[in-house]
């Protein structure tokens, strides 16, 4: 037991001392931040832009009372008590968005409206402006049909539903199927990338050993399995170490960049994080509805916090080790057979198609209909229930089966490690060996 | 006692039998030379030895105890095929495969300071593996071979790859193993070492093992009754009944030398009484078999007969 222990320490020591693990691992964590540094000052810009124009205007209908009391978030608008020649002047004077012209017109028929812009103005704006004449219109004609304002107000109404999961305890929870998908999106592709990069990682430290030779000396020390074993862990704790890294910095970094811009963070970043695209939509949504501005986003806001997010991550360390340890096997078993890392790509595919089948099914299945069939079997099957079952652990799972995904994974790892460690024995002291599965199958056959 | 005994060794794959029923036996502090051609079975012994592949057969007996698995931080293994890692650097490698056999930390630094002394390569500690030479890196990996101080020490082929100054600093060191009271077994095919070198033989072939014993009475057994002498003039003649000359060449000013065979049991010493009265004997001995035509001849024609033919045209 010992000597597995040097195994890792040394697996994990040499892979951490490299400058490519400590430009990985500044790096990451650097891009977050700078995505949201760069989103948040996005959104300060366009909140900057976003100040009203100033729109000049000579009315002669003298219909359109466009005075400061009329002036919208978008526009604001300048009344001039002057001809349209001297207006056209006097507006080429100023930086202003737009001089407007209304002449006398027919409200049943509005004619002759003009817009003079020093700029070509954006379809956006053109429309903004419309439609505020047209409302402005149709006010008129309210008028006109003596129809009360607030009568037709009132026959508005906009519906949002709300949902709430009633879970088999009868207890209700609020939830949000927008956070839970991204949350099932972000997470399972997490686990098929993390499992890739390290699995190709034991590969390579396999073909490594066994090219260069060192195997049989080592072997002569320790048995195979305690050398594969070995090898697993220190990976493991390699990435287990990076990812911990990244989860500070990232928080820490983040933090700073949002209070930078003086944004407060709550105490979940997760939280804040998930909830931004959403809230943004919505926030659009609950201005429109002026008469219940906050409950939106309250309610959003207790749906994210109430995610059970140790248990997430609890399930996520879970199966991202499950997963790696199952994948890290076979890939230790094909490094093995094989000499060079070309020679490994027909093997390769083969077993990572399973972890592949999981990822498809994240986007067909899970995200779409997490509690059905091909939904269930996915993330109760070992070989695809890491990318799977994390996917669908935000959709509230019911305990029996998170248990018995889990137990199946660990049975499932525990056969890989088994079959893996038949075929890696005899592997690495073989050269020179065209290697095809039936060879392997062979191999595995081989007694002791 | 025996550094090494091996009983009816057997391991058997699908298609073909790597060793059937080897039994050799190893005395302690000797240099064992196990010979065979490509392919024989050498190295499958070795790995099993090793413990790195099982048996299927016999038993294994290290220093007297049934082998198991402790043993490997007994045995000093320097297999045929070198390999280091190669970023790694030179003192954290020896230090990882010192630990690996069992040393502590503080005693594996303190016997790599000695031995990268002993080899006067002290400022190689920082080096990576990739930045030596090839006959530098087989220094280090020879250190840690012998680093845990093994009483059985494997070498394949240890001369491989070195240059003849370092092959000899190795001999050197190979001698003063064994002179400390290590058991060396080489496996090679370069006769020369075997020659000089080696205590006792086996030989190897095609899975089995046809030959054991000290080099000495190897070669005594395998000896023709031939003889070498150098001589002034040849008109004489030996009786026929008695000797058969099987080749005379001049050297110099009259002087030759004769290749005589003594026919039944006719001794050295009665070749020489005869020869002294017939002409002048400047130099007489007897012709023994090199380890290289005992190996040949066994090898191509699997037998003593083929041996003592091929002897007796050589």
């Amino acid at each position: 037991m010992n000597k597995v222990w040097l195994i890792i320490q040394r697996e994990f020591l040499i892979r951490v001392k490299k400058k490519s693990f400590l430009i990985a691992t500044i790096v990451v964590p650097l891009i977050f931040p700078a995505v949201i540094g760069g989103l948040v000052y996005i959104m300060m810009k366009e909140a900057e832009s976003a100040k009203p124009d100033t729109v000049m205007v000579v009315d002669e209908s003298g219909q359109f009372n466009l005075d400061s009391a009329k002036n919208t978030k978008r526009f604001h608008f300048v009344p001039l008590q002057l001809k349209l020649e001297q207006a056209k002047k006097a507006y080429n004077e100023t930086k202003y968005f737009a001089l407007l012209y209304v002449p006398a017109f027919d409200i049943n028929k509005p004619d002759g409206l003009i817009i003079y812009t020093q700029e070509n103005p954006s379809i956006e704006k053109v429309g903004d402006l419309e439609s505020l004449l047209e409302e402005r219109v149709r006010d008129l004609k309210l008028q006109e049909f003596k129809i009360d304002k607030e009568v037709l107000k009132n026959l508005k109404t906009k519906i949002s539903l709300k949902q709430i999961n009633l879970s088999d305890t009868g207890e209700e929870k609020s939830s949000n199927s927008g956070i839970l998908y991204g949350m099932g999106f972000a997470l399972g592709i997490m686990i098929y990338i993390f499992v890739l990069v390290y699995g190709i990682q034991i590969m390579q430290g396999v073909i490594d050993e066994k090219t260069s030779k060192v195997v049989e000396v080592i072997v002569s020390s320790v048995k195979p399995f305690q050398l594969m074993l070995g090898k697993i862990v220190g990976i493991a704790a390699v990435g287990v170490v990076q990812f911990l890294i990244w989860i500070i910095l990232i928080t820490f970094l983040s933090t700073g960049v949002l209070g930078y811009f003086g944004l407060k963070m709550p105490q979940k970043q997760m939280i804040e994080e998930v909830s931004k695209k959403i809230k943004d939509d919505d926030v659009k949504q609950a201005m429109q509805q002026q008469a219940q501005p906050n409950v939106k986003i309250n309610e959003l806001m207790q749906s994210v916090s109430e995610i059970p997010f140790a248990k997430i991550a609890f399930v996520f360390v879970f199966y991202f080790l499950g997963g790696y340890l199952l994948y890290g096997a076979l890939f230790a078993a094909v490094g093995s057979a094989v000499e060079s890392i070309q020679e490994s790509q027909q093997f390769q595919f083969p077993i990572t198609l399973p972890l592949l089948i999981g990822y498809m099914g994240l986007f067909m299945f899970i995200l779409r209909d997490p509690h059905g069939p091909v939904s269930f079997w996915l993330s109760i099957i070992p070989f695809t229930s890491p990318v799977a079952m994390v996917g669908r652990i935000a959709f509230d799972v019911p305990g029996w089966q998170l248990a018995l995904s889990m137990l199946l994974l660990i049975g499932g790892f525990i056969l890989t490690t088994w079959i893996a460690g038949r075929i890696y024995r005899v592997g690495i002291l073989m050269t020179g060996t065209k290697v095809n599965w039936r060879v392997m199958v062979k191999w595995f056959m081989m007694r002791e | 006692m025996e550094a090494l005994i091996t009983t009816n060794v057997s391991k058997r794959y699908a298609q073909h039998t790597a060793l059937d029923k080897v039994s050799i036996t190893i005395p302690e502090q000797t240099i064992f030379g196990l010979l065979g051609p490509n392919g024989a079975g050498k190295t499958t012994l070795i790995r099993i030895i090793n413990q790195i592949i099982n048996r299927d057969e016999g038993e294994i007996f290290i220093f007297g105890e049934k082998l198991k698995p402790a043993h490997v931080e007994k045995i000093g293994y320097l297999p045929e095929e070198r390999g280091l890692y190669k970023k790694m650097k030179v003192g954290d490698q020896l230090l990882y495969l010192a630990q690996l056999k069992g040393l502590s930390r503080k005693e594996a630094l303190a016997r790599i300071k000695v031995w990268l002394e002993k080899f006067e390569v002290k400022d190689w500690w920082n080096k990576k593996v990739e930045d030596l030479s090839k006959g530098m890196a087989q220094k280090v990996q020879f250190i840690s071979t012998v680093l845990h101080e093994p009483k059985l020490i494997i070498l394949d082929e240890p001369f491989s790859g070195f240059d003849p100054v370092n092959a000899q600093l190795i001999t050197e060191k190979i001698l003063e193993l064994k002179a400390n009271g290590s058991t060396i077994i080489f496996s090679t095919h370069r006769m020369e070492t075997v020659e000089s070198l080696c205590d006792h033989i086996a030989l190897i072939n095609k899975s089995k093992k046809i030959l054991e014993g000290a080099k000495k009475q190897v070669k005594e057994q395998y000896r023709s009754n031939t003889f070498i002498v150098e001589h002034r003039g040849n008109h004489f003649t030996l009786p026929a009944e008695k000797y058969e000359l099987k080749k005379q060449s001049v050297l110099e000013d009259g002087l030759y030398t004769s290749t005589i065979q003594a026919k039944g049991n006719i001794k050295g010493n009665q070749l020489i009484r005869e020869l002294i009265d017939l002409t002048e004997v400047f130099s007489f001995q007897e012709q023994l078999p090199s380890m290289s035509d005992i190996f040949i001849s066994l090898v191509k024609g699997e037998g003593d007969e083929a041996l003592k033919k091929h002897l007796q045209e050589a």
